[in-house]
């Protein structure tokens, strides 16, 4: 346990309170660095693992920060009132927490150790072997897919969607608690056929998998800006609720279980 | 099978119509009250006062005109026109003429008061001067108190001015048994006295003052029997008439012998209610545990197919709709401290039995879904929570709360009960308590807990402590040391415990010197009667005829007090990065910023008068001058500016209150004791010891004008902190790290009520989950023995204004799956994005 606190891994933020993200009230702590580079991430100060500069309401903050398991741990357990309440715990979110595999892990068995529930939200990137080591660890499994098609899928990630794909049904086999989310970004996959596809993989994989169907929203772009990068969606309105609808009942005629937001 | 009916009914047209015109017009002032009281005072000189009150009330209840809206269901109104108000001499009058001819115009609360009104009025008050229970309190009080309210210390205004109210009767017994049967308790209690008994005369006058009191209320509820037949016959509408001759029979006997069905319940209720409201001016009579009491009678009326139940849903709204139909005009600055028009008439559903099982029932959720058809101020809507209070119940409040009205407040069972334990009531009346006004817990129809007694301004001692108890040119307070000779910090928290603790002795002082005299001027029989154990130990509840005393004055500023004190122990005494004399300069010239406009007007004013009293005359453009000079501040140089803003930073980079962080969260506690744990030290005349709340209800609005600079870096003469949450804008990690520092305050010990109010975006609340989450997190609050909660679920409109103050919003987070953000930290468009968002979440 002492060698497991000891690890240190790069975070850019940690967030109470958070009750989209896997079930009841969780913390999710935000690792930085990913495979993706999705067009629309509402959080692209993730995306380097390097630690930047991000102009936030006027001011300059630091993206990005070293922290062992056991500064991490700290922080969790402030809410475990809160978890023990509603069936809430920890949420490692990023970036891609699998990219940072010995300190993810060890920060994922330090909670199971104090009882804390365990999440993920992950791109599903990483190694097999890697992702082998966090199943155990985890309670709930929140994984990205985005696109069926692997070349549109890349246009705009900059990754083909193959090893996802893969990794899902690995994942569900395993029998692992698994929900797949799916960002509803216009011109990118808002189709019902487009998520019809998603909705006939989700209900492919073994076992019983829900469906969550984010609707596309730029609260990032600030972030983009005090980045000083272009954000690709600019202009764009966030994503009227009108039109998740018919996406919704076209997700749920496949008989998965499916909802709009998380 | 579910194990309560929980299904939403729809609001009726009748309710939706009886809303509209309650609020059609400005509420009125009327004069009928003060002129029946007069008269009959005038004719009672040389008798007891507690007879003269007791007739007083019959010569009203007999005489006051009465009305019948239209198409109501539960009727009895204190005044002709609708939310109007009657007016209470003998509590005070001279504020009200004094403001006849701005009480219309003024911007908290007005009222409209015809000429004919004030010309009554006018010709009764000259009877009152010298005669009401403020004049003889203010004979009672010791000048150096006076000298302490004067200067802004503590307002005992609320009682000084007006009744007590604050009391929760026996609404259950009385809707049984019926007025008769309160009269036939206090014709036995006569008929065991002996003539020879020492105190033989005070028991006979108050017994018999009860009985003409009841007797009283028999007539006027049969003036209504009457008023509501002669109404039913000349009515052209038959389904009415019909209403009106039901109404008519539910008035006839009911409140004299008490209720057989639901109906004639709600009716007696009624009664009680409202002609509480007219014997004395005191607010916050609150009905407690409505759905206790009114259960049995639906219960039976289901079950025997009397009722249905959207019936009885539109009868509870009803009710709910004519606790809106009472009023109270107060003086101007009163009106500020309680803005709203709110009487705190607090109904609770849900909680414990006497014997500890869960208490909810079908007519909580009916209490609900009242205040969800009624979305009106009254009544102040609470409910219980308990480790075992149903999730449904919970959720069906979060609905509520996801309204946007600020209702329901939550209660925790588990803090409570305890904490009115440690006070002395034994476990069963503890298990029962309801909440009184804003937030203050006690035993129902046993307890007189004269809760709301003084609001405390922890800021101003403070104050006292760096100008060595002086303020404005006069020695107010003790004489704590030159500031700048403490060389550690416990000499300087020292000398803020000594200024705390002699003025709360003066505060004391003031709450008994009022008290007395409402003893002696103002008993109240008609609510005696209806509390324990007046009868029984034959005296008002004004001379200590209840079981329970107490008496709550409540305390505020507890968010500035720790941030203040860490922020000197910090910068000051353990990293020594200022000296307390450079402090003590900023705080002086107000960090080196202008003044808010309002008190630059006022300052502007009061030098003008000064140099007019001088002989010397001020042009416009002086006046113009001097105002900016308070404005801009402009008498310090850019370098002391430059240097307070240096010190502003420094202290901004102290820990503070509500970020869940431990050191100062403990410190908190230790700041809160200093009021908590002096107050319990004293008594009051009625028998009872004193107990603290830490709530300010809007007080800290007025008070924060009346308060300088303090060493958190709050500028002067702007708000004070809300109740025991942290200062607005200084918690930074949500709603559980703000929550877990609001909960390493000791609550029980403020065994009055604390207070804490949370800003929510709706988006907490979206859907089945967001409202599963939201319930989950007020229990573990709860579970953290967090004592209250109430929210504020922002609407559109609130978002529009924290785009155009955003400083009065530097908290409010929102949050979509994998986001967070402050609102407004984001730019215009994307808080724009959020605006639009926030109507369509709820389907979520």
């Amino acid at each position: 346990m002492q060698d497991l606190l000891k690890e240190t891994g790069r975070i850019f933020d940690i967030q109470r309170y958070s009750i989209h993200d896997g079930p009841g009230i969780r913390t999710i702590v935000f690792l930085k660095g990913c495979a993706l580079r999705c067009r629309w991430c509402c959080n692209p100060e993730s995306q380097s693992f390097e630690v930047q500069r991000m102009l936030f309401g006027g001011k300059e903050e630091i993206m990005g920060y070293d922290v062992t398991v056991e500064e991490v741990l700290g922080a969790v357990k402030k809410d475990m009132f809160y978890y023990r309440r509603s069936g809430g715990g920890v949420t490692l979110s990023g970036g891609e927490a699998m990219l940072q595999p010995r300190f993810a892990t060890a920060l994922l068995a330090a909670c199971r150790y104090e009882g804390i529930n365990t999440a993920i939200e992950t791109t599903g990137i990483a190694k097999w072997e890697v992702i082998e080591q966090f199943l155990p660890l985890l309670d709930y499994i929140l994984m990205d897919i985005k696109h069926m098609d692997s070349k549109k899928h890349e246009e705009y990630t900059k990754q083909p969607n193959t090893e996802i794909l893969k990794h899902a049904v690995m994942i569900a086999q395993s029998g692992a608690n698994l929900t797949i989310r799916t960002p509803v970004i216009p011109g990118f996959n808002d189709t019902p056929e487009e998520i019809d596809a998603i909705a006939e993989f989700t209900k492919s994989l073994p076992g019983e998998h829900r469906l969550h169907l984010l609707p596309y929203h730029r609260l990032g772009e600030d972030k983009y800006k005090g980045l000083g990068r272009d954000y690709y969606y600019e202009g764009l309105p966030p994503m009227d609720m009108k039109r998740m609808e018919p996406l919704l009942k076209a997700a749920q005629s496949f008989g998965v279980e499916a909802q709009i937001g998380g | 099978m579910n194990r309560f009916n929980t299904e939403d009914l729809p609001v009726t047209d009748r309710v939706k119509k009886l809303i509209a015109d309650l609020f059609e017009k400005l509420p009125e002032i009327e004069a009928d009250r003060a002129v029946l009281i007069t008269e009959s005072y005038k004719r009672t000189e040389n008798m007891p006062i507690i007879k003269r009150r007791a007739l007083a009330f019959k010569n009203i209840l007999e005489n006051i005109p009465i009305t019948i809206r239209d198409m109501e269901l539960v009727v009895g109104s204190a005044t002709k026109a609708p939310r109007g108000c009657q007016v209470f001499p003998e509590y005070s009058y001279e504020w009200l003429e004094a403001e006849f001819d701005t009480v219309e115009t003024r911007e908290a609360d007005p009222f409209y008061i015809s000429e004919e009104t004030k010309a009554k009025l006018r010709e009764v008050y000259p009877y009152w001067k010298g005669k009401t229970t403020s004049d003889l309190a203010e004979a009672y009080m010791a000048p150096e108190t006076k000298l302490a309210i004067e200067h802004n210390i503590f307002t005992p205004g609320n009682y000084f001015y007006n009744g007590i109210g604050h009391v929760t009767v026996d609404y259950g017994k009385i809707i049984k048994i019926g007025y008769k049967g309160l009269m036939n308790e206090a014709a036995a209690a006569l008929s065991k006295l002996n003539v020879y008994d020492a105190d033989y005369s005070e028991r006979k006058e108050f017994l018999e003052a009860v009985i003409i009191s009841c007797d009283a209320a028999i007539t006027y509820t049969k003036r209504y029997a009457e008023l509501a037949r002669k109404e039913a016959k000349s009515c052209g509408d038959s389904a009415r008439a019909a209403e009106l001759l039901q109404i008519a029979q539910n008035c006839q006997s009911a409140p004299e012998n008490g209720a057989k069905t639901f109906y004639e319940a709600c009716q007696c209720f009624w009664f009680i209610q409202m002609l509480l409201q007219v014997e004395s001016s005191g607010h916050s009579i609150s009905p407690g545990r409505f759905d206790q009491y009114m259960y049995p009678y639906y219960k039976a009326d289901i079950e025997a197919g009397r009722i249905t139940r959207p019936f009885a849903q539109e009868l509870v709204d009803c009710i709910w709709v004519k606790l809106n139909d009472l009023n109270k005009v107060r003086d101007a600055a009163s009106a500020e401290g309680f803005a709203g028009y709110s009487l705190f008439q607090n109904l609770i559903a849900g909680g414990q039995t006497r014997e500890g099982l869960d208490a909810t029932n079908d007519m909580s959720f009916i209490c609900i879904q009242a205040s969800m058809h009624t979305l009106l101020p009254a009544p102040s809507f609470s409910v219980r929570v308990w480790n075992g209070t149903p999730n449904e119940f919970m959720i069906k409040a979060a609905e509520l709360t996801r309204t946007g009205i600020g209702l329901p407040a939550y209660y925790n069972d588990e803090v409570i009960i305890p904490a009115l334990m440690s006070r002395g009531i034994p476990l069963e009346d503890a298990l029962d308590y309801n909440i009184i006004g804003c937030v203050e817990p006690q035993t129902p129809h046993k307890t007189d807990g004269w809760h709301d007694a003084a609001f405390f301004n922890m800021c101003r001692p403070l104050e006292m402590v760096f100008s060595n108890g002086v303020d404005k040119g006069v020695q107010i307070g003790p004489m704590t040391g030159n500031v700048e000779d403490f060389k550690t910090f416990d000499e300087f928290l020292n000398a803020y415990k000594t200024q705390m603790q002699y003025f709360i002795q003066l505060m004391v002082n003031a709450d008994n010197a009022i008290d007395t005299a409402h003893a002696k001027r103002c008993p109240l029989p008609f609510q005696s009667s209806m509390v324990e154990d007046c009868i029984g130990r034959g005296k008002s509840m004004q001379e200590g005829g209840a079981l329970y005393n107490f008496t709550g004055p409540q305390g505020f500023g507890i968010a500035n007090m720790t941030d203040a004190l860490y922020a000197v122990k910090t910068l000051v005494y353990d990293k020594k990065l200022v000296t307390i004399t450079e402090y003590k300069d900023a705080l002086e010239h107000n960090f080196g910023k202008g003044m808010t406009k309002k008190a630059a007007a006022a300052a502007t004013a009061e030098v003008v008068e000064r140099l007019r009293a001088g002989g010397k005359t001020a042009d416009e453009k002086t006046v113009g001058n001097i105002a900016r000079m308070f404005l801009e501040n402009s008498v310090c140089t850019p370098e002391q500016k430059a240097k307070y803003d240096k010190l502003l930073d420094l202290i901004e980079n102290v820990e503070k209150y509500g970020n869940d962080l431990e050191d100062i969260d403990m410190f908190a506690r230790e700041v809160a004791y200093i009021y908590t744990k002096e107050l319990p030290k004293y008594k009051n005349p009625r028998g009872g010891i004193f107990q603290a709340g830490l709530y300010p209800v809007s007080a800290n609005v007025p008070l924060g004008e009346q308060t300088g600079a303090t060493p958190d870096g709050r500028l002067a003469n702007t708000p004070v902190a809300d109740g025991v949450g942290p200062f607005s804008g200084k918690d930074q990690f949500g709603p559980t790290a703000a929550a877990n520092s609001v909960s390493m305050l000791d609550h029980a010990m403020a065994s009055n009520g604390t207070l804490y109010n949370q800003k929510f975006h709706p988006s907490a609340l979206a859907g089945q989950s967001g409202l599963q989450s939201f319930a989950d997190y007020i229990r573990a609050f709860f579970d953290k023995k967090g004592m209250h909660m109430q929210f504020n679920v922002v609407s559109r409109d609130t978002l529009i204004d924290a785009q155009k103050h955003p400083e009065k919003y530097k908290s409010l987070v929102v949050r979509v799956a994998g986001y967070s953000a402050l609102f407004t930290t984001l730019s215009r468009s994307l808080q724009d994005d959020i605006i639009n968002r926030t109507e369509q979440t709820f389907g979520m």
